[in-house]
């Protein structure tokens, strides 16, 4: 176990591209922390970093007390799942498990203690002696955390281990994946451009966006406290609706003039408005105009989709409420209100 | 799956011929004669020929001769197969490193498969020219006084020598191609499972390559055994002499050069046998291959 520091970490690919901008961060103990980000933004890149498979352009890269740039992989005390699992296809479940064991000069009856205790905690036992090619892809998945956990590693990498299984698989392991961390304690983290994913499983959350480090914090701080316009639209499902506005004679307006709220001091001009579509209440006597186009049913809930002020907006509504399509009045909570310069940061 | 089918019974008969006679006249009407002519003791003049039933196998398996030649055939064939691949798999697995992805090199590098044997043959015999040949030089500065063509060793060395480099780019080519076709998250597994290169070569890398290394083995067998005529024909420039052949080009010399058709029909049918026995062997070596086959 231990603590994983970046100093100013940077990649540029022999190519000329600059996949990581100089980042820095620090992961404590014990910490699930998840990348996060749309497809191309680095994520990979800094893990592999990290386990050693690509080279460190520049910058400081620690794991636990010690400075590893330029430490093979074998020897960073780490693990990897990776996405298409990169089992051995010659070895059995058994030896694919053992294998890092037995090359660490491990004795025997202690590899096959181990093995067997992975393979318990995994409900792998009736495959031990299985190909890779004779499992199912959430038991490939298994038996990939299989021979991450049997080394007892300080810090564990999973780049997307999920994004080959199917929705309802992908749901128990997470929850699994989840729970094996906690149960072992050991430093994790997790790449992944399922925001769901991200929600769910981290401690704490790096949202990257083009090789940059949008934001780092709580699942409930990104979530409720987005710092720019791209976090705010990246994270949630549906995400945070995003409505262009103007501050004048104190109050934030919408197109068409309906006041939302006061304005914080000494603004004026236009800004973007973030509200959480949990945050937006039908009320007849209400500010704004909802125009609703369409209802989404979804069992617990229902999102109705539509306009205000002309701009698409999206609303949650529960399920023991009814609605007909057209216009409503709708109340948003001030307090829950974020607003963003015309550069996409947070005001 | 739904099989297509042909409402004519005729037609299929029909487009299958020119390759059915192709076969029947360049491999089963030859091969019956020969079967049929090795019972036979032909006249050198070639006035008629008499019927001596086995014969021709009974000298030849009694020939000093024909066992060396047979000898020699076995030890050049594990020679020339053993060093083109070994060498071929170290120059793929160094070359794969910095190929990845690049894959003009790749054609670039293969080059010498469209060398003809003879070809290669002849550049082997310009390289140990007695008077000029660069290696015949090499060697004399290491105290080899090097004889093409006269000691058989050393015309053994060339044939081998040759024959190798005619095949190892052949055997690069497929290698590399499985190299290249591992998953690299399979090797970057690997990478953190084990810190020794030569252990990730045996553990994974090597028992990967096993399906094209025993597709290569098979080829290259069949190289060294037949394909490799030209080099030799070349290089003993039909003079058989002290120098050393192989059983296929023994076949040619008594047949043609010493008109013992007989004798030489008896030793191709040999050679039938031993082709058919090692089909036979490749055959349940790929039931078996199904089972190393990964996916
Ligand atoms: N070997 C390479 N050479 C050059 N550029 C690369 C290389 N590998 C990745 N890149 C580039 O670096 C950027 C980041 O790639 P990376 O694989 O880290 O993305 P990612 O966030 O993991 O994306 P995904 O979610 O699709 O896996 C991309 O723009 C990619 O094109
Ligand atoms: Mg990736």
């Amino acid at each position: 176990m231990a603590e994983v520091k970046l100093n100013s970490v940077r990649k540029i690919y022999p190519n000329g591209a600059e996949a990581v901008t100089p980042s820095s961060f620090h992961i404590q103990d014990g910490e699930f922390v998840v990348l996060v980000g749309p497809s191309g933004c680095g994520k990979s890149t800094l893990l592999r970093m990290i386990a050693g498979l690509e080279e460190i352009t520049e910058g400081e890269l620690m794991i636990g007390d010690r400075v590893v740039n330029h430490t093979d992989p074998a020897d960073r005390d780490i693990a990897m799942v990776f996405q298409n699992y990169a089992l051995y296809p010659h070895m059995t479940v058994k030896k694919n498990i053992a294998y890092g064991l037995k090359n660490r000069k491990t004795p025997g009856d202690e590899i096959e203690r181990k093995v067997a205790e992975a393979a318990q905690m995994l409900n792998l036992g009736d495959y031990l002696d299985r190909k890779p090619s004779q499992l199912s892809g959430g038991q490939r998945q298994r038996v990939a955390m299989g021979r991450a956990i049997v080394r007892d590693p300080a810090l564990f990498l999973f780049d997307e281990p999920l994004s080959n299984l199917d929705a309802k698989l992908r749901n128990q392991m997470r929850i699994e994946i989840k729970a094996l961390q906690r149960r072992l304690g050991v430093t994790s983290i997790y790449v992944t451009h399922d925001q769901v994913e991200a929600m769910t499983m981290a401690d704490r959350i790096i949202v990257l966006n083009g090789g940059r480090i949008e934001q780092i914090g709580s699942p409930s701080e990104i979530y409720h406290n987005p710092t720019s316009t791209f976090v705010a639209s990246f994270m949630g499902a549906p995400p945070m609706n995003l409505l262009d506005a103007r501050i004048a004679d104190g109050t934030v307006q919408l197109d068409g003039g309906a006041h939302v709220a006061a304005a914080p001091n000494g603004k004026t001009g236009p800004v973007t408005l973030g509200i959480r579509p949990e945050d937006v209440k039908l009320d007849a006597a209400g500010a704004l105009h909802f125009d609703i186009d369409l209802i989404e049913e979804l069992g617990a809930h229902r999102l109705l989709h539509g306009k205000v002020a002309g701009q698409p907006f999206t609303t949650h509504l529960l399920k023991d409420v009814t609605v007909e399509p057209g216009r409503h009045g709708v109340r948003i909570d001030p307090s829950k209100l974020c607003l963003f310069d015309t550069t996409g940061s947070r005001l | 799956m739904k099989r297509a089918g042909f409402a004519n019974t005729w037609l299929p008969i029909l487009l299958l011929i020119p390759q059915l006679s192709i076969v029947a006249i360049f491999f089963y009407w030859p091969a019956l004669e020969a079967v049929q002519s090795s019972f036979f003791l032909q006249d050198p003049f070639g006035f008629g020929s008499t019927f001596v039933g086995f014969e021709n196998y009974a000298d030849l398996f009694g020939s000093a001769e024909y066992r060396k030649v047979a000898w020699f055939t076995v030890i050049f064939t594990l020679l020339v197969t053993f060093l083109s691949l070994a060498i071929a798999l170290l120059l793929a697995v160094k070359a794969d490193t910095i190929l990845r992805g690049a894959k003009t090199y790749r054609t670039l590098l293969m080059w010498v498969y469209a060398v003809a044997p003879p070809v290669a043959g002849f550049i082997g015999v310009i390289m140990f020219n007695q008077t000029w040949g660069p290696l015949t030089n090499l060697a004399g500065l290491v105290g080899w006084d090097f004889v093409l063509g006269v000691k058989f060793n050393d015309t053994a060395f060339a044939m081998v020598l040759v024959s190798v480099w005619k095949q190892v780019p052949v055997n690069f080519i497929f290698f590399l191609s499985g190299l290249q076709s591992f998953p690299k998250s399979v090797r970057e597994a690997a990478l953190i499972d084990n810190r020794s290169a030569s252990g990730r070569f045996w553990d994974i890398t090597f028992p990967l390559l096993a399906p094209t290394g025993f597709f290569l083995l098979i080829t290259n067998i069949t190289y060294a055994l037949f394909d490799t005529f030209g080099v030799v024909d070349t290089l003993v420039k039909g003079e058989p002499g002290n120098n050393p052949m192989t059983l296929v080009y023994k076949v040619y010399v008594d047949g043609f050069r010493g008109n013992d058709l007989g004798g030489s029909s008896a030793q191709s049918v040999i050679l039938m046998v031993l082709v058919l026995v090692l089909a036979l062997t490749v055959f349940q070596f790929r039931l078996v291959e199904r089972r190393i086959h990964y996916t």
